[in-house]
């Protein structure tokens, strides 16, 4: 399967719930999803299409909380991208822990560094802070004049 | 009720140089659960890089780890190239990859070393140990450096790696084969090794999966994953080698993939030093005028596993956003699978098996007159001035 054949089955799969897909090269590509359809379409990036969880970064920008969820088909060499903007009013998002293991430290991570809140988290205790800052201080969130 | 005893390993315990605390949750000698806690030396290097240039974020992204301090400006100058659509010239793509490849052996032969120090086997450990020290007096040659090489650049390399030097660096790696020949048969028929190791800490092929393990975790259970192949960059298209894997997920097969793997590093290194030759010497650099907005992710295939930067640059010349991902990030949660059901003296070979990212750098150094070669100071000549310090507070009082 090449890169246009996955995006082409993520976007056929869930037409409601694909906002953009950016191709930027064939082996780097952004898929925008509404983030109330994230564990469905995560659990068919992962399940079906057989791809693996690198790492999420998040990033706090003007438009709210911005996550990536980096996924790569080793095979083809891709990196695809599951792109969600949650609003800095109520930066709330389903856990993907439950599904794999690989996110149960770095949503617990963005957790203590932006204020996301992974919704039925696992095992959602401190992982960096302990120690180091206070509880509901958030040292990576932005101020935007 | 069976009682249940806590024994911590960390945060500070010689067996690591790093501090990080393992609470092994055991009855009578099988561990039953293990916790791990870290944060202990955060020192948020992702929001440092956002208030550094491209160029001294290298410096930065460097000292993340001191064992593979290439693998980290290896994986950001690949963002960063994404981002400018950057091609570098072939002569650098060799030095870069020859780094990179002469960090998989030191840090493989490191790790060797602890493995055997922590199943008691001292031999082991000296051994390996000792037949690393030419492989970074090798770094010192070309870099400058044992550690934090400060070779990388966006567009190109700092230093070049001079076509007169190649024939030494040649019969460094010849000397250094046959020796190394000699370490891995040690290791590999070695029964006593065999029995410490085999069925030790088995992770299976959904267990990698799982907590998306990477680097020889993952290839000693089966999986087949090498970004050097997968995603390819620097002069590993250039050169032949093939990807290491073992099926049995056991420590035992961690260690046989990364004894190996060694052979493909020397074999990358000879290959990629006969392509420096047919190269313009000092071509190393493109150049580079500014980084556009927009992102690109770099990978690197690191001692321990991909290392991935993540980069978002606004068209300034500091970077909007970094995320680092180094291996150890996934592979360290894998303790939870291979440790759990052992005993506790198999655990700790378990929680080493993955090659938490240790560091030490300590060393002696050794000072020749230029124009005689004679010795400046020595072992001896250290131990008799620490010795005459001592006598001279003794004095004092």
């Amino acid at each position: 399967m090449n890169t246009e054949e996955i995006l082409k089955n993520i976007n056929d799969k869930f037409k409601t719930d694909v906002i953009d897909v950016f191709k930027k090269t064939e082996t780097r590509a952004t898929i925008t999803i509404k983030p109330e359809s994230l564990l469905q379409v995560a659990e068919y990036v992962f399940k079906d299409l057989d791809l693996r969880f690198i790492i999420a970064t998040a990033n706090h920008t003007k438009k709210g909380f911005e996550i990536l969820y980096h996924f790569s088909k080793d095979n083809i060499g891709l990196i695809a991208n599951l792109h969600v903007i949650l609003p800095v009013e109520k930066p709330e998002i389903e856990s993907l822990s439950n599904m794999f293991s690989a996110t149960n430290w770095i949503e617990r991570e963005m957790h203590e560094l932006y204020g996301i809140v992974f919704l039925n988290h696992p095992e959602p205790g401190k992982l960096i802070s302990e120690g180091n800052w206070a509880e509901g201080v958030y040292p990576y969130r932005r101020e935007f004049k | 009720m069976v009682k249940k005893t806590l024994i911590p390993i960390g945060p500070y315990h010689p067996l690591q140089e790093e501090p990080e605390l393992f609470k092994l949750y055991c009855e009578g000698e099988i561990v039953k659960d293990i916790k791990w806690e870290t944060g202990y030396n955060h020192r948020g290097i992702e929001k440092l890089s956002e208030k550094k240039t491209y160029d001294q974020s290298f410096f930065l992204v460097e000292r993340i780890c001191g064992i593979c301090s290439t693998s980290h400006p290896f994986a950001f100058a690949n963002a960063v190239e994404e981002i400018g659509n950057i091609e570098i010239t072939n002569r650098a793509k060799y030095i870069r990859s020859i780094i990179g490849e002469l960090e998989r052996i030191h840090s493989h032969l490191l790790w060797v070393g602890l493995a055997g120090h922590f199943l008691g086997y001292n031999t082991v450990f000296m051994w390996a140990w000792k037949y690393r020290e030419p492989i970074l007096d090798l770094f010192e040659m070309i870099s400058g450096n044992r550690n934090s090489y400060a070779m990388f650049k966006v567009g190109g390399m700092r230093r070049d790696i001079e076509n007169s030097k190649i024939p030494l660096i040649q019969e460094i790696l010849d000397k250094f084969k046959k020796k190394n020949n000699l370490l891995v048969g040690a290791v590999m028929d070695d029964p006593v090794l065999h029995a410490r190791t085999k069925g030790v800490g088995v992770l299976t092929k959904q267990d990698i999966i799982d907590y998306a393990a990477v680097g020889p975790t993952a290839r000693a259970s089966g999986i087949d994953v090498d970004v050097r192949r997968d995603d390819p960059y620097a002069a590993y298209p250039l050169v032949n080698w093939k990807v290491i894997t073992a099926e049995a997920g056991d420590v035992f097969a961690k260690a046989e993939v990364r004894l190996l793997e060694m052979y493909e590093s020397i074999s990358i290194i000879e290959q990629c030093l006969e392509g420096l030759k047919k190269e313009k010497e000092g071509d190393i650099n493109v150049k580079v005028k500014d980084i556009p907005e927009g992102w690109g992710t770099g990978r690197a295939e690191a001692p321990r596993g991909e290392v991935f930067h993540y980069v978002l640059s606004d068209g300034s010349n500091s970077p909007a956003r970094h995320k680092i991902r180094a291996p150890s990030y996934t592979n360290i949660a894998t303790f939870k699978k291979s440790c759990v059901g052992q005993t506790i003296s198999d655990a700790t070979i378990s929680l080493a098996a993955v090659d938490p990212c240790y560091c030490c750098t300590e060393r002696m150094a050794v000072a020749y007159d230029r124009n005689t070669g004679e010795k400046i100071m020595n072992g001896k000549d250290l131990i008799a001035l620490s010795a005459k310090k001592t006598e001279n507070i003794k004095n004092q009082f």
